[in-house]
């Protein structure tokens, strides 16, 4: 388990150090370097400007150096937990990226607290009789809902829910402070997709746990259909679907970009967004490494749970 | 059994178990499938009861309805199954729950799948009693412990605590043995409850199960495909054919006076030790089990029957007649078939004559990491001979006929084919003629034929890539040969495989073998996979090519009836090495090495005018990654030398041409073995069943 944790960590430095720098080439161009300019000095600053002048003034924020070394600074910044400054919000991005974060954290955990007992309940309920009517039902409503584009869903809800009944904001910008109406439309749009999926996926795993000759083996020792399905089916059938529910946590971060956007709710995903349009080389490089953070440790958490789960492999380490 | 008390008052003993017409369907998408017809079946308190027939024949359609498990789409559609005097079928839930586990308990056949891989066998097990008996988990668990002791499990404390993935295959046969038992159940049901094991391991628990049903007084149907082990364990039988059952009666009157046709072709196609490829060739039964959606009218067994008679067989549905008070057989000829002839259709052969070595095999080992798969292999074949290599699983036949045929190299050691080096030529590097003279006949034809290409294109394919000179038209030709070779008819150049049955499949594995008159062909167990009657026509048809072409056949099993019938000489492995080799008639004679006796008692005989001599050994075979440093064998051997056998590798000792024997016995002692089978006509009275 420790071996499995360090070479997880391992990985992850490993392609935290590759995208950054991959960033960093993106972005060494001269267009960029005057799109700083540009945000620092406004447009008209910059045109005034002469050639010797530029360079000067590249000079002393450092742009002129080849852009190895710059990266070489930035990562001794990093390792001394200064993110550098976003020339957009002329913030440090330290503190822009923990309130993003702080957000998109509560959007997640409500996320998770519905999405978990929702889809597996469900999933366990349609794969126990395997085409049977309750099965039927469930299988057609996910198959549905993980078939919609989000930014349909979102539509949509807006039109029924904001627009039509108005039982709840349009936009989750949150301007008079944190609301949990304004939550709704982007939880919403988040859930109906993602427990279609999270419910076929564990409907799968239950019905090819109950054709299983064990199943039959309890089911003939006389036990009732409950303790088969609580004492034989259940651990086996959800070994699969909670190494996939860490999954989700990645799967979130790429998804609340267009949630997050849609709604005006000022979290990660607008923020990266935000950056992206502008060029805001600093949050940008900082939004990658939490990205990569997630991606990786959703990973090891998934394996973790596998080997908790899966008596087989614990054993062989 | 027969004796009633003297005042008729009361009738003798009433049956536990009876089905009475007993019908089952499954629903598939071609429509409802009759799978079993009015079954009847009697079971006395404490008898054994055999069910034999081919697969998909309706076995454990059976047994699973007993027990009123036959999935989503499997209905009962007729009769009744009464246990103790209730019909089992009309129960409510709550009380057929308290019927199964308890009252009718099962034992399948891939114990592995049966055990839920995530909780530990204390658990699994103490559940029987908590929820039959109400007794608490501590209690329970004692009685487990003490159950497990009775299957002869040692170490109980360990095994209580494990999950099943960590214990071997015998070891959770007998779970699953004690885990039926617990409940102290008047009825088990056994679906092929050895047939996923090692022969020496089958041994065991075939042994376990007849102590069982003598101690505990357990009624059992057993189900099997293996006419042998329904000898050694049941004291009645019922053969089934597509669904119906055919003859039924006890063992030994059954055994030796077959009353159906088709009971008879079963016997004529399996390999007791009387039979031989020379003067007593196996016989086939011709065709295949209609599929159940497409039987024949009249009698079911009428398109294979050698006795048919149109207008009387085929009229309307044969009804089962008495042979005597106690067998039966659905068969309208009865009476007239001369049931003492030799079955029809035995052709005897010549014996061949064995020529020059062909093949050299010199000290070959190989290692992967730390596991022995060979260890210094030393053998020889020669033109024209069978030489079979035996062994149960994870002996290193199969890494061996790897190696041979170019898809992995050896550590270290040498095979010379007629003076070539070939232990450590990849295929890729092999010439087209080393390739051509040396080909292979796989276990599973489905998994080498593409399946989108037709039978005659693939043969076709085969001899272009050989490189001789044809037309395309004399390359048609040869194919239509080679399928006439194979006993196939012409059109089937035209089919795709999945239009072929198993045996169908592999003659066409056979033919492209042969294709291009090699000198060598390996055929890793080219019959294991079939059914029983399909196997004896695979063997003859590999045979008969064999000896008309002269090839030599590396014969690779672990079935030793099938290599006593048809093989010249037999290499026996264990672990990786050889334990002894020789001529056949050596090896199945006294002296025996250690382990050749083991295996050739295990072996179950469908013959009840032969006795075999017991030998205990315990235990299985350990891990090749970790053998002992001596003799492989010496962990389980009954004669092992205390710090002797288990320290160094025994020498070999010869006795006779030919016949090596790798063992630390004095010579004397391996030349005082007894013989293990014995044919009746030396003794005054064979088998005797008590009931
Ligand atoms: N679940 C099922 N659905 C459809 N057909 C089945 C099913 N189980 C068995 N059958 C069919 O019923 C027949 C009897 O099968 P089975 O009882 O398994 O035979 P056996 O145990 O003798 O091999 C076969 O033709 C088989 O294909
Ligand atoms: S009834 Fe006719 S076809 Fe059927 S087994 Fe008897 S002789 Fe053969
Ligand atoms: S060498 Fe020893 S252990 Fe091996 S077979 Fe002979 S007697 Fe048994
Ligand atoms: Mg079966």
């Amino acid at each position: 388990m420790a071996r499995l944790i360090a070479k997880r960590l391992g990985q992850m430095l490993l392609i935290m150090g590759v995208t950054s720098l991959l960033l960093f080439a993106i972005f060494d161009t001269d267009q960029f370097r005057r799109q700083i300019a540009v945000s620092e000095l406004g447009g008209f600053g910059v045109a005034t400007l002469n050639a010797a002048d530029y360079e000067g003034w590249l000079e002393k924020k450092g742009l002129n150096e080849p852009f190895l070394s710059r990266y070489v600074t930035w990562v001794g910044d990093v390792m001394q937990g200064d993110l550098g400054r976003s020339i957009e919000k002329n913030m440090a991005v330290s503190t822009l990226l923990a309130d993003r974060l702080q957000r998109t954290a509560i959007l997640a955990s409500c996320f998770f607290v519905l999405m978990v007992p929702i889809s597996l309940t469900l999933g366990v309920l349609a794969g126990m009789r395997e085409g049977g009517r309750l099965d039927r039902v469930i299988s057609i409503v996910a198959v549905v809902t993980t078939s919609i584009p989000q930014i349909a869903t979102a539509v949509l809800l807006t039109v029924f829910l904001s627009l039509g009944l108005g039982w709840v904001p349009a936009k989750s910008a949150m301007v008079g402070g944190f609301s949990f109406r304004e939550l709704v439309l982007p939880l919403l749009t988040l859930l109906i997709y993602d427990i279609g999926y999270v419910v076929r996926m564990t409907r799968a795993s239950m019905a090819e746990v109950m054709s299983a000759n064990y199943i039959r083996t309890a089911v003939l020792k006389g036990l009732a259909g409950s303790h088969v399905i609580m004492g034989h089916a259940l651990r086996n059938a959800l070994i699969v679907p909670f190494t996939l529910i860490f999954l989700q946590l990645n799967w979130l971060l790429s998804h609340v970009v267009v949630v997050e956007v849609f709604f005006q709710y000022s979290g990660f995903g607008r923020m990266l967004y935000e950056a992206a349009m502008f060029g805001d080389i600093a949050v940008l490089q900082a939004a990658t490494l939490v990205a990569v953070a997630v991606a990786v440790i959703s990973q090891l958490l998934s394996d973790i749970t596998y080997i908790l789960l899966n008596p087989r492999v614990g054993a062989a380490g | 059994m027969d004796t009633h008390p003297p005042q008729a008052a009361t009738a003798g003993p009433s049956p536990i178990l009876e089905c009475r017409n007993l019908s089952v369907s499954y629903e598939t998408r071609a429509g409802l499938v009759p799978a079993v017809v009015d079954f009847n079946l009697t079971l006395m308190p404490g008898e054994a009861h055999g069910l034999v027939g081919e697969s998909g024949c309706g076995k454990s359609t059976i047994a699973l309805a007993i027990m009123r498990y036959l999935g989503r789409n499997g209905r009962i559609t007729g009769g009744q199954v009464l246990f103790d005097g209730r019909d089992l079928l009309t129960l409510s839930p709550a009380e057929l729950r308290r019927v199964r586990g308890a009252d009718i308990a099962m034992i399948y056949q891939e114990p592995m799948a049966s055990l839920n891989p995530t909780m530990r066998i204390g658990r699994q097990l103490a559940e029987v009693l908590t929820v039959h008996q109400g007794l608490d988990r501590a209690s329970a668990l004692d009685r487990a412990a003490a159950m497990l002791e009775r299957v002869r499990l040692a170490d109980a404390g360990r095994i209580l605590a494990a999950y099943p993935h960590q214990l071997s295959g015998g070891q959770q046969q007998r779970i699953v043995i004690a885990m039926a038992l617990l409940a102290n159940p008047k009825v088990l049901l056994l679906d092929e409850p050895t047939t996923a094991l090692d022969v020496t391991v089958e041994a065991g628990i075939v042994d376990l199960i007849r102590d069982i049903s003598a101690e505990f007084g357990t009624a059992m149907l057993y189900v099997s495909h293996n006419l042998g082990l329904i000898l050694e364990t049941c004291q009645r039988l019922t053969v089934m054919y597509s669904g119906e059952a055919v003859e039924t009666g006890p063992v030994d009157e059954v055994f030796r006076q077959v009353r159906h046709p088709y009971t008879r072709g079963l016997f004529a196609s399996i390999p007791v030790p009387s039979a031989d490829k020379a003067s007593r060739p196996l016989v086939t039964i011709p065709g295949q089990l209609p599929s159940p959606t497409n039987r024949p009218r009249g009698c079911y067994f009428g398109p294979r029957c050698t006795f048919f008679e149109p207008g009387r067989c085929d009229d309307a549905a044969v009804p089962m007649a008495q042979v005597s008070r106690t067998h039966a057989s659905r068969c309208r000829r009865i009476a007239e078939i001369d049931w003492d002839a030799p079955p029809a259709g035995a052709v005897t052969r010549e014996e061949t004559t064995i020529g020059r070595t062909v093949l050299q095999v010199e000290g070959l080992s190989k290692r992967y990491h730390t596991v022995r798969a060979n260890e210094d292999l030393t053998f020889e074949a020669r033109e024209a001979e069978t030489l079979a290599i035996v062994g149960e699983s994870g002996c290193g036949k199969s890494t061996f006929a790897r190696i041979l045929m170019g898809l992995d190299q050896a550590t270290s050691g040498s095979i010379s084919l007629m003076g070539e080096e070939l232990a450590r030529l990849p295929v890729t590097k092999r010439d087209r003629v080393t390739i051509r003279s040396l080909q292979m006949v796989f276990q599973n034809p489905f998994d080498t034929l593409n399946p989108s290409q037709t039978v005659g294109f693939q043969i076709a394919r085969v001899l272009r890539r050989f490189g001789a000179r044809m037309s395309e038209t004399q390359i048609r030709e040869r194919v239509l040969e080679l399928l006439d070779m194979v006993k196939l008819p012409r059109d089937f150049a035209g089919r795709r495989p999945r239009q072929l049955s198993g045996g169908q499949k592999q003659r066409i594995g056979i033919a492209r073998a042969f294709a291009g008159d090699p000198a060598v062909v390996v055929a890793d167990e080219p019959v294991s996979a079939l059914d029983v009657s399909v196997q004896a026509a695979v063997t003859e048809l590999l045979m008969d090519i064999q000896r008309r072409n002269g090839t030599t056949l590396l014969f690779i099993s672990h079935d030793l009836s099938v290599v006593r019938y048809l093989s010249d000489r037999v290499v026996v492995m264990y672990l990786g090495r050889i334990m002894e080799q020789g001529r056949t008639g050596d090896i199945f004679a006294p002296p025996y090495h250690p382990y050749t006796e083991a295996l050739l008692a295990a072996v179950p005989i469908a013959d009840p005018t032969i006795t075999k001599r017991k030998v205990v050994i315990s235990g299985e075979m350990p891990s090749p990654s970790n053998p002992p440093a001596g003799c492989p064998f010496s962990t389980r051997c009954p004669y092992a030398i205390e710090d002797l056998c288990e320290r160094t590798v025994p020498p070999a000792q010869i006795f006779g041409e030919g016949h090596a024997i790798a063992c630390h016995l004095p010579r004397e002692t391996l030349l005082a073995m007894e013989p293990i089978i014995i044919a009746a006509d030396s003794l005054n009275e064979a088998h005797t069943h008590h009931a």
